[in-house]
C-alpha cells in the first residue's frame, strides 16, 4: 500500500547480503516519514532462512518468491508482479552486481522511474528525494518523482543496523507469474577462488603501475586477505594485463565506496579518484610525496610499497591474531 | 544484419564540473566533449559483426544537442553506415526513462536485429538505458558483455557474474546488449573513413519526449574531502597508520 517500501533483498544460501541489509536499514528509517512499513522480498533457494535477518533490519513483513533468479528477466517479471500487487511508494534494491541489472528491468516492466546508485533517500513532505552521484562523483544530484519510484542504494552508503524493537518475522510465500524472454544462461565458470565483490567490499586494497609487474600483486592480495577486503587496480595495471578489468577502479571501471580504501603505488589521476573518492577513509602508499593521491588520503605514507606493504601485512596479521 | 548502436555525447572524463546558474545542470561553457567511452565498444562490436557477416547495416543513433553531429561523424568515419540524431538540447539532464522511450520510438522504425548500448553513459551514470530499451522493445537484454559472437540468429555473450564468475548466455535475436571494456579495442577513424563519412547521411529529427519521470531538484558539488595528510615515511610509519586506523577511523 501507499507509504510502504518494498525492498528486493539478495541473499547467499540464506544469508542476507550486507548491501541488502543496508537497503533494509535505509527503508526502515524512511518508512516512518512515509507512513508505511517495510516489506522485504526474497527469492531463490534458502529464502526462508533469510527472513529473520530481514525482520531484524526493519522489515514488518517478508515475502518469499519461488523463481529461478539466475534468469534476471524472469526474476524481474516476478518482482514487477509483486510490486504491482503491493503498490508501495518505493521499490528499493541495492546497487549490487545483480541489483543494478535487475532494477532497470523491473522499472521498464512497471513503466516507473528508477534512481540508480543512490547514496541517500529521504522524504520531503510526501515526495521522495533521491541523492545520487553524477559525473563519477564530481557532483551530486537530488532527484524527485511525483509518484512511485524505484531506487538502488549504493553499497556502504548507509550502515546496516538492527532494530532492537524488531519482533520475530516469518516468511509468507507468494507467487507471481514469470516471463523469460529468450535469454538462456548456458554456463557459469567459477573464479579460481571465491572473491569478495569489489563494489560491496567494506575494505578495498588497490595496486597501481608502481607495483612494476603482475607477480608483485601477491602483496596487494595478501594485504586484502589479511584485512578481509577485495583487490582493486588502476587502469594502467589493467591495460598492462596484470589484472582483469573486473578489478579496475575509476571512471571507466568500478565505483567503490568502502569504509577503507588503500591505494598502493597509484598516482591518483582524476579518472582513478572518480571511482574511489567517496570512500570513508583513504590510505595512500606512494614513494612520490607529490603524487596527487596524497591530496585525498586521510593517511599517507611516503615510501616504497615493497617495504611498507609487507610491514603492514605483518602488523595487520598480528593485530588480528590478538583480537 | 541490421544493427542500431546508441551513443551519447558526454563531457570528457577529466573535465572539471561546475554547477550552472540554474542550480540543476552543469555549466557546460568550457567543456570538451567525447563519445561516452563504453559506447565506443558498442560501435566497434557492431562494425565487427557486420564485417564478419559480410553484409548488413550499422545505424548509429544519439539523442542530444545539434553539436552531437560531431560524435556521429566520428562513428560514421569508423565505419557506421548512417546516423540518426534525435535533437534534444537537454539530453544531458534527462532521466533514463525519458531517454529510453525517445530512443525506442526511433529504434522501432528501424526494426533492428541487434541494439547495442554502452553499459553506462559517464555523465549521469545511470546505467539503465540498455535494460530499459530491452523492456520497452520487448527484447531480451544482456548487460555488460565482454565477449560476443553471433551464429544462426543467436548471440552468445559472456559477462562477469557475482564473485568473480563468468556467465555465458545465449539470446535469440532481436536483442539488446550493453557493452563493457574488454569486449574489443575500438578502432580509430582513418583519413579515408573521415572523407567517406562526409558523404554519409545523418537523419535529423526532433526527439519525441514524454513528460520527465524524475525531476532534478538540485545539483551540487560534493562536500570537500578532509585535507590530505601525510603521516610518515617508510615502513616505520606503519605503526602510526595501524594506530590511526584503530583509534581514529575505528576500522581495524
Ligand atoms: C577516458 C579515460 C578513462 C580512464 N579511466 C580510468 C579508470 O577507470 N581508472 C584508472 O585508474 N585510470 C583511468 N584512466 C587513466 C588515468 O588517467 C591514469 O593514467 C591511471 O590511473 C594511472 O595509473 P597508475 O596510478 O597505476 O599509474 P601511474 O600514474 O604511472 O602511477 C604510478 C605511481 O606509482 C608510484 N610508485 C612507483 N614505484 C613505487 C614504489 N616502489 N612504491 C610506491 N610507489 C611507487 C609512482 O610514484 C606513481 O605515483 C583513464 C584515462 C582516460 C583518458
Ligand atoms: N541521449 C542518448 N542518446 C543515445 N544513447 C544514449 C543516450 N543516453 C544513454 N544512451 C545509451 O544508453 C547507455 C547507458 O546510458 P545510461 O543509462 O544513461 O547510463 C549509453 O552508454 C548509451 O549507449
Amino acid at each position: 500500500m501507499a507509504g510502504d517500501i518494498l525492498v528486493v533483498a539478495e541473499h547467499q544460501a540464506g544469508t542476507v547480503k550486507r548491501p541488502s541489509l543496508e537497503a533494509l536499514t535505509c527503508a526502515a528509517g524512511l518508512a516512518g516519514s512515509l507512513g508505511g512499513s517495510v516489506v522485504a522480498l526474497l527469492a531463490g533457494d534458502g529464502a526462508d532462512q533469510a527472513a529473520s535477518a530481514c525482520g531484524q533490519h526493519g522489515a514488518a513483513r517478508v515475502l518469499t518468491l519461488d523463481v529461478d533468479i539466475s534468469d534476471t528477466t524472469a526474476w524481474a517479471s516476478a518482482v514487477a508482479g509483486v510490486a504491482s500487487h503491493e503498490s508501495p511508494s518505493l521499490v528499493l534494491f541495492s546497487q549490487s552486481n545483480r541489483g543494478k541489472d535487475l532494477a532497470p528491468r523491473v522499472a521498464a516492466l512497471l513503466g516507473l522511474p528508477l534512481a540508480s546508485d543512490c547514496t541517500n533517500i529521504s522524504a520531503d513532505g510526501g515526495a521522495l528525494v533521491a541523492r545520487r552521484p553524477v559525473f563519477a562523483g564530481k557532483a551530486l544530484v537530488n532527484v524527485t518523482a511525483t509518484g512511485t519510484m524505484l531506487a538502488t542504494l549504493r553499497p556502504n552508503a548507509v550502515s546496516a543496523s538492527v532494530n532492537p524493537a524488531a519482533g520475530e518475522t516469518s516468511a509468507a510465500e507468494i507467487t507471481a507469474p514469470t516471463r523469460g524472454l529468450g535469454a538462456v544462461l548456458a554456463e557459469i565458470v567459477a573464479a579460481a577462488s571465491e572473491k569478495v565483490e569489489l563494489t560491496e567490499a567494506p575494505i578495498v586494497v588497490s595496486g597501481g603501475r608502481g607495483m612494476k609487474e603482475a607477480e608483485n600483486f601477491h602483496l596487494i592480495e595478501d594485504l586484502a586477505t589479511a584485512l578481509g577486503g577485495a583487490v582493486g587496480a588502476s587502469r594502467a595495471v589493467v591495460d598492462a594485463g596484470w589484472r582483469p578489468h573486473a578489478e579496475q577502479v575509476g571512471q571507466t571501471g568500478k565505483t567503490v565506496s568502502p569504509q577503507l580504501y588503500i591505494a598502493v603505488a597509484i598516482s591518483g589521476a582524476i579518472q582513478h579518484l572518480a571511482g574511489m573518492r567517496t570512500s570513508n577513509y583513504i590510505v595512500a602508499i606512494n614513494k612520490d610525496a607529490e603524487a596527487p593521491i596524497f591530496k585525498v588520503a586521510d593517511y599517507g605514507i611516503v615510501g616504497d610499497a615493497f617495504e611498507v606493504v609487507p610491514r603492514l601485512i605483518e602488523a595487520v596479521k598480528e593485530l588480528k591474531a590478538h583480537a | 544484419m541490421n544493427i542500431v548502436v546508441c551513443i551519447k555525447r558526454v563531457p570528457a572524463t577529466d573535465s572539471r564540473i561546475k554547477v550552472g546558474a540554474d542550480g540543476t545542470s552543469i555549466d557546460d561553457s568550457q567543456l570538451e566533449w567525447i563519445i561516452s567511452p563504453y559506447d565506443e565498444f558498442a560501435v566497434e562490436a557492431a562494425l565487427q559483426m557486420k564485417e564478419a557477416a559480410g553484409e548488413g547495416e550499422v545505424t548509429v543513433m544519439t539523442m542530444g544537442p545539434a553539436e552531437s553531429t560531431k560524435e556521429l561523424r566520428t562513428c560514421l568515419a569508423m565505419g557506421c553506415d548512417k546516423a540518426v540524431l534525435l535533437t534534444d538540447p537537454d539530453s544531458g539532464t534527462r532521466d533514463a526513462h525519458t531517454t529510453a522511450h525517445a530512443l525506442a520510438k526511433a529504434i522501432q522504425g528501424l526494426s533492428p536485429d541487434l541494439v547495442l548500448c554502452g553499459k553506462v553513459a559517464v555523465d549521469r551514470d545511470q546505467g539503465q538505458v540498455g535494460s530499459l530499451l530491452g523492456g520497452i522493445l520487448d527484447m531480451p537484454c544482456i548487460t555488460e558483455i565482454k565477449a560476443l559472437s553471433i551464429t544462426d540468429g543467436k548471440a552468445t555473450v559472456e559477462r562477469a557474474g557475482d564473485s568473480g564468475t563468468t556467465e555465458t548466455w545465449t539470446v535469440s535475436l532481436p536483442a539488446v546488449l550493453t557493452t563493457t571494456k574488454g569486449l574489443n579495442e575500438p578502432r580509430y577513424a582513418g583519413l579515408k573513413g573521415i572523407m567517406a563519412a562526409k558523404k554519409k547521411p545523418i537523419d535529423e529529427q526532433e526527439a519525441q519526449l514524454g513528460e520527465a519521470a524524475l525531476t532534478i531538484k538540485s545539483l551540487e558539488l560534493p562536500p570537500p574531502r578532509r585535507e590530505g595528510r601525510i603521516i610518515g615515511e617508510g615502513p616505520e610509519a606503519v605503526t602510526e597508520l595501524v594506530r590511526l586506523l584503530r583509534e581514529e577511523a575505528k576500522i581495524l
